[in-house]
This record gives C-alpha cells, structure tokens and sequence, in this order.
C-alpha cells in the first residue's frame, strides 16, 4: 500500500496544491493545540504557588485548594448516578433488547438527542428542574444532576461499543454450557468489556472537571470546601472562569488554568492509553 | 434483572422528556406573552428599562453569524485534516496525531475562552483596532475564529471515520485507471464519503452554536442588531444571553422567562441541526 502510494506520481499542479492544502491544514491543527497549551503553561508554572493550595480560600491567596476538593465531589456523586444507569441501558440495549424495536428507537433516539443539546440547555434545564422545581436550590446535588444527564449519551454509547466489540461466540459458548442470559452478561461478556467501559467512564470524568455552561447556575459559585450536598461550590473550571473575569488576578488564572489544564490533560491520556489495550486484547 | 435494565434505559428516555416539558412550560408561555413575532422578530433588546423590550432577533442573528464565521474557518481545515488523517499521514505520526486530536476536543471550553481572551482578542485589536476604530478586540471576527479552532476535533473525527469506511476497492479503481494519489482522494473518496462528510459539518454546526462560556469571553457581548460585515464589532449569541443576565434576573419575571425562552428557541435549532445530522446519517447507511 505504502509503496504503491510513492510510485503514483503527482501529474498535474493541482495534486501539488492538494497536497499542500492537506499537510498545510495539518501543520495549522497541530500548530494550534500546541500553541495553546504551551501558551497556557508558560503563563501559569511561573505563578503556581504553595499559598494556590491553602486550605481555607482567602482573597490574598485565590486558593484553588476548596475548587478541588468540590471537583472531586463532583465526579464521584455525578458518575454514581450515571455510571450505572448508563452501564444498563447499554446492557438492555445490546444484550436484551430485540434489535430494532421500538423501545430501542426510542432510547437510541433520546441518547443522540441527549448527546447534542449544548450544556447551557443542561443548565438551565437543572436550575429549573432540580434547583428550582424540586427546590433543591443551587447545590452541589443539583449540579450532579444535571452532570448525570449530561454524561450519560457518553457512558451509553462507550459501553454499548464495547459490549459490541466482544464476539458472539462467547456468548454462544456461555449458553451452550448452560449459563443464563444474566450470568452471561455479568461474568462472560461484561468483564473482558470493561475496559471500554472504563475509557468511556473516565472520558465522562473529563467532560465533568472541564463544564463550565451547565454549572452555573446549579451550583452556585461559593468557593469554599462544601459541608453536605445541598451547599453551594465552585468547581476547578468555574474558577478560572470567575478568576478570569476579574482583571486583577489573571496570574493566579493562569496558574489555576495550568492545574485545570494538566488534570484534563492526564484524564485524557488515561482514557485513550485503556482504549489503547482494550483494542489490542480484543483483537 | 431484567427489569433493571428496562428501568434504566426508560430513565434516559424520562430524562429528554423532562428537559423539553420544564423548557417548554416555562418558555412558550412567556413567547406568547410577548408576542411570538414581537419575541422572534423584534430588533431591541432591553430587558430592564422602564418599558422593556424583549426582542430577541440580534441574538439569533448573532448565533449564526459568529456559526458561519467558525464553519468559513473551521470546515476547510477540519477537512483537509481528515483527509490527511485518513489518508495522508504516515503511521508513526498517526500514532501522535490521533491523541492529539483527541485532547483537543478534551480541552474545556473555559480553557479556549481563555486563550482567546489573552491571545486572539488583543491580537485583532493590534491589526485592525487602529484602523477601525474598535474599542476593544472583542468581536464577531474573535468569536469565529475562536470557535472554527473549537469544532476542529468533531469534525475530524467525524469525517475521518466516513472516509475511512470508504470501501478500499473504490481507491484502487481510481488508482488502477490511472489517477494520482491526490486526485482519488480529492475527486473519488471525498465524493463517495458525502453524506458522512456533510453529518460531520452538520455536527460541528451544532457545536459551535451551543458553546456558551469560550463565546462569551471574545464576543463583545453587545445585545445590538448587526449586519454581517460589522464582524469587528461584538454581538450577543443566544447562549451568551442566558448566561449573561440569568445570573441578576429576578425570579419569576418576565425577563426570566424570556430568557428560558431564549433556550427554547436554542433548544429548537438544535433539534433541527440534530434531526439534519440523523438525516445525514441514515442516508450513509442506506448507501
């Protein structure tokens, strides 16, 4: 394939300004990503400081310690109520459900609708409902909520791939031993899929640190270490939101961006490095 | 257990219908309040005067004009990259690239906004500011070029996927009959992958529309009608609108009802550009 490529001579100057147009896009792409994040991390290593990372948040230190704690909060409570829920709608879908009926539509409807709506319709969705209708207020609750139906497409989609990806024959091989259809999914299918599930999980993680739209108004912008659910917070990307708004602390944005940036950063390398192994065992 | 499962995926099914039930209880009574024409059409925006005006039309216009902007920008690169990712690239640097590609779409739209703030914006007001007499480099222009860079990755991934299921016989033919490399990729594949292509810029669209926080950091933010070649003057999308005033809006007013309105008019054009993107997709895989 290679070598047949490289004896196709390029005849015509167009071919020449197609290729050029192709690695020109190329180079611009990768131009920009590494612009921004080396951008980011020049202005923001220089300012990260040990008072960044205070426990109580004053306005002398702009501690980003309490945002942190309240992102984790956040992705455990938000992946808690969707992790599950969309681990078994995946199952139903691909293990139960009869192909193409019409309960099946609807869910695969509903799931690519879910995956379109912009997280500032997510937001003012869970102010109404959650912080306003179920008179929750702005909490963090509310916010995980609202995170939980945002993520959840995500997880439904990543777990029905590799519930997919796992080959009939197993399954086959499980009933013709005279497993049921539930010990077959559980102890057969399910294990040699997790991985796909747990990249799909830990992409939803990333979504979840990064949302800004969506947490606005569900959860408030007290930056403080949160006493239950029902308080308000502020999470690491509402932070530098908040940060960058205000023109006297653009180092300590900066700096915060930098946290922010490398979590997000480091979620994304794990996700794709599980993927990575995923495929290859499968194969 | 079975049940369970059933259970579970009619939650993500009572989930959708929430979110249009609250949006829509809450916003079409407000629309008709003020007049759907007067709501969809009316050019002023002035929520807090002593005789407020809810129009919402710079808004919708700012929407597309700054979603224009990102596709003029976005869609030719977004595509040269797919081309080149599905076609082009050498292996070991695919093995990078792909990563990358990936990253980006990871990387929160707070983190965009951002830079576009400290970089984009005070570099358009350096190299027209001057000339144009702009009071800041907050600005359509700003906003395009800022989100024409954010729905790279959708696009990419998407159209990359739908030229590399293009059957490989096709690309041999083409080769066979004489055609280079370029030109099979350019004249042949990219034909075939159409609808994919077209599902992937579709996709994008959505994208750019719906992004709310990166928009409202360079926009400009001006609730003012404007023609499109005022592109170095700010506007006010949809979503900025909500996020902007939903903040200060007094509870159960009528400008906060306009504003729950402003997200079911979003909320609408987003269902359009969902229902062309399923459209596009069913007609790849009648092909």
């Amino acid at each position: 394939m290679e070598l047949l490529i490289k004896k196709i001579k390029r005849k015509k100057p167009i071919d020449w300004l197609r290729f050029l147009a192709v690695w020109t896009s190329a180079f611009l792409t990768v131009f920009i990503l590494v612009y921004i994040l080396v951008f980011v991390l020049i202005r923001g290593i220089p300012h990260i400081k040990p008072s960044l990372f205070s426990f109580t948040y004053t306005i002398e230190n702009q501690s980003l310690f309490p945002a942190i704690v309240t992102t984790v909060i956040m992705i455990v409570v938000t992946l808690v109520l969707a992790v599950p829920l969309g681990v078994f709608t995946a199952i139903y879908l691909v293990e139960y459900a009869k192909r193409g009926s019409k309960f099946v539509q609807a869910i695969r409807t509903t799931s690519e609708t879910l995956a379109g709506i912009p997280s500032i319709v997510f937001g003012l969705f869970g102010y109404i409902f959650f912080a306003d209708w179920l008179g929750w207020g702005k909490s963090i609750l509310a916010g995980c909520f609202t995170l939980a139906i945002m993520v959840l497409p995500l997880i439904i989609r990543t777990t029905e791939e590799s519930l997919k990806s796992i080959p009939d024959s197993y399954r086959e091989g499980s009933f013709s031993l005279g497993a049921g259809r539930l010990r077959t999914v559980w102890r057969v299918v399910l294990p040699p899929a997790l991985p796909g599930v747990f990249a799909g999980i830990i992409l939803a993680m990333g979504r979840i640190v990064g949302e800004t739209a969506a947490l606005v108004f569900t959860i408030g912008s007290v930056i403080k270490i949160p006493d239950n659910l029902f308080s308000q917070g502020r999470t690491l990307a509402l932070h530098v939101l908040q940060l960058s708004s205000q023109g006297h602390y653009r180092n300590e944005a900066y700096a915060t961006a930098v946290i922010l940036l490398v979590l997000v950063v480091g979620i994304n390398m794990l996700s794709t490095s599980i993927e990575r192994k995923f495929k290859e065992s499968t194969k | 257990m079975h049940i369970v499962f059933v259970i579970a995926a009619f939650i993500a099914i009572l989930a959708v219908a929430l979110i249009c039930i609250f949006l829509f209880a809450q916003g079409l009574p407000t629309i008709f309040e003020i007049g759907p024409s007067k709501f969809l059409l009316g050019q002023k925006w002035t929520p807090t005067n002593s005789n407020p005006a809810f129009g919402i039309l710079p808004m919708i216009l700012g929407s597309i004009y700054v979603t224009a902007g990102a596709i003029l920008l976005g869609v030719p690169i977004g595509l040269f990259m797919a081309v080149f990712m599905a076609r082009m690239c050498p292996g070991p640097l695919y093995r990078i690239i792909k990563p990358a590609i990936n990253l980006m779409a990871g990387v929160p739209s707070v983190i965009y906004g951002f830079f576009g703030m400290m970089v984009l914006v005070p570099m358009i007001f350096d190299a027209f500011g001057k000339k144009f007499d702009m009071m800041s480099g907050d600005s359509m222009l700003a906003a395009s070029i800022l989100l024409g860079i954010m729905i790279l990755p959708t696009i990419i991934s998407i159209a990359e996927t739908n030229l590399r299921a293009v059957p490989q016989e096709l690309y041999e033919a083409a080769v066979a009959l004489g055609a280079s490399h370029e030109r099979t990729v350019f004249k042949v594949l990219l034909p075939a992958a159409k609808s994919g292509v077209m599902a992937a810029i579709v996709l994008g669209i959505g994208r750019a529309i719906g992004e709310t926080m990166a928009v409202k950091m360079v926009v400009g933010n001006q609730a003012v009608f404007r023609l499109p070649h005022e592109f170095l003057k700010g506007v006010r999308t949809m979503t900025t609108n909500i996020v902007i005033e939903m903040g200060y809006v007094e509870h159960g007013s009528l400008h906060n009802g306009a504003l729950i309105a402003t997200g079911v008019v979003l909320f609408v054009f987003i269902m359009l550009i969902n229902a062309l993107f399923s459209i596009l997709n069913n007609e790849k895989a009648s092909q």
